[in-house]
């Protein structure tokens, strides 16, 4: 049992799968708030946006008002990793779709880039700061294009797939779903500092 | 199927979870149920309150319908096959459905067969009435579960009931010592393995989800609050006098299911439900195939 950090995370939990990173942050000794509320975004040092189906995510932020506090929290300079249907939620600009979410990420996004589920796929890749990770990608996202200040941190067959700009993280893949718990060491020590 | 496409289906269960799975029929009410934040529609000719009333033989929807569905929406599109039917199968991978229900509301194909799953790459959800049933179909490679409910009741009693049986077979299971799971393995008639996961996690090894007879936002946060990980709404929506409203209503309840208050909001002005039969007052009972 590592020591507990003394932070709180809050993971979006309106839809997908938060647990699975609930899951990791208990590994890491860190606390975490699940939030279903606008109330709960209160007292959190970073936010996780969890992989789920983006339109029903984004439909209940809206719905719970959680929408403008959180984009305003993250605008504010509140660290966030997104992972998959977060991506979306975080970017800028979807590809051939007016709609956008949260918008605080300079990226443009394709939704269902890689197909339906048969165009699912894990592999392994190595990213910026981290020697092989192991990717799982389920009707994945990916990033077209990024601004010129948002840091690529890895590429997947001449696709970017995990940025990072300022305190926001964005990943087309799952490390939730694997037991490589390097990113969100990574997140934690950005929220920590 | 390679593990690695077995945990990427079972990835995508996950994915789907604190979610709502609507059935349509047509397009147009795919999008009214995307608009309203279901997390993935069940694409079917007939909802199944329909297919109780016309009764006969009813089989996989057409392909040509399902891919009007899957073009008018981003989110994934299931589909359902005949319990055994290994073609009606081979036809949904065909055209790259995101997700099959092996389902008990078409009439079975086979009375002693299941599909073997393990030998598709697309996923595949089924039901079942109890943690035997369920460990079974996993077995054979299921890598989502649902409770088996009687579809197209409006009735939400079997559902609790297979939902409270399997928690309550998987609390027993955990509370065993070791050498009594050998035992219960073999009155499961299942793999030892699966029971020593449930053993350790005190869950299955896949998702779990509610369906049959799910028709108001009570329901829904009822199943949720019985352990539930998310909900398949059929006949509950489209067969009530505000579908878009009640849809969404549902989305919401599922999501904060432990909020009294918020749900009697919801509540609210939702129109008329389902009329709904008492599941004991019909002749075909369907959660008795495929067992």
């Amino acid at each position: 049992m590592k020591n507990r950090i003394d932070m709180r995370i809050g993971v979006l939990a309106v839809q997908g799968a938060f647990i699975e990173h609930e899951k990791i942050l208990e590994k890491l000794g860190v606390d975490c708030v699940e939030i279903r509320q606008k109330e709960q975004l209160e007292n959190i040092d970073g936010i996780i946006l969890p992989g789920g189906e983006s339109t029903v995510q984004g439909k209940l932020l809206r719905a719970l008002g959680m929408l403008e506090p959180l984009t305003e929290m993250i605008k504010n300079g509140l660290p966030v990793l997104a992972t998959c249907a977060g991506l979306i939620l975080l970017s800028e600009q979807l590809e051939n779709d007016t709609t956008s979410h949260i918008a605080t990420l300079p990226v443009v996004v394709r939704r269902n880039a890689y197909g339906r589920q048969l165009g699912s796929f894990n592999t392994r890749h190595d990213m910026k700061d981290i020697k092989d990770f192991p990717m799982v990608f389920i009707r994945a996202p990916y990033i077209v294009a990024a601004s010129d200040d948002t840091d690529v941190l890895a590429t997947v067959d001449d696709h970017i797939v995990a940025v990072r700009h300022n305190n926001q993280i964005g990943l087309s893949f799952h490390p939730e779903l694997t037991d490589d718990t390097r990113i969100h060491e990574q997140f934690i020590r950005l929220a920590s500092s | 199927m390679s593990n690695s496409q077995y945990e990427l289906n079972k990835g995508l269960a996950q994915m789907l979870k604190g979610g709502v799975i609507m059935d349509v029929t047509t397009p147009e009410q795919a999008k009214i149920a995307e608009e309203a934040g279901a997390c993935a529609v069940m694409a079917l000719e007939r909802i199944p309150a329909d297919i109780r009333a016309a009764g006969g033989v009813s089989r996989m929807s057409d392909p040509k319908m399902i891919k009007g569905i899957q073009e008018a929406v981003s989110i994934p599109v299931m589909a359902k096959c005949r319990i055994g039917h290994f073609v009606e199968a081979q036809i949904l991978q065909a055209i790259e459905i995101d997700y099959i229900d092996e389902s008990e509301v078409l009439s079975p194909a086979d009375d002693v067969y299941h599909i073997d799953k393990t030998e598709f790459k697309v996923p595949f959800v089924c039901g079942a009435r109890d943690l035997g049933e369920a460990l079974r179909r996993i077995n054979e490679g299921a890598s989502m579960i649902r409770t088996k409910g009687e579809p197209g009741t409006g009735d939400v009693v079997q559902a609790v009931r297979h939902m409270r049986k399997m928690n309550s077979e998987i609390r027993k299971i955990v509370s065993m010592c070791k050498d009594e799971l050998f035992e219960e393995a073999k009155q499961l008639q299942v793999p030892y393995d699966l029971v020593q996961y449930v053993h350790e996690n005190g869950k299955l090894p896949v998702v779990n989800f509610a369906a049959g007879g799910v028709a108001t936002p009570a329901d829904a946060a009822l199943m949720m609050q019985l352990g539930a990980e998310g909900v398949f709404v059929g006949s509950g929506i489209f067969k009530s006098g505000d579908p878009k409203k009640r849809a969404s209503a549902i989305v919401q309840a599922v999501t904060n299911y432990r909020d009294a208050a918020l749900i009697a909001k919801l509540s609210e002005d939702l129109g008329e439900a389902m009329v709904g039969i008492n599941a004991n007052e019909i002749k075909i009972i369907m959660e008795e195939r495929g067992i």
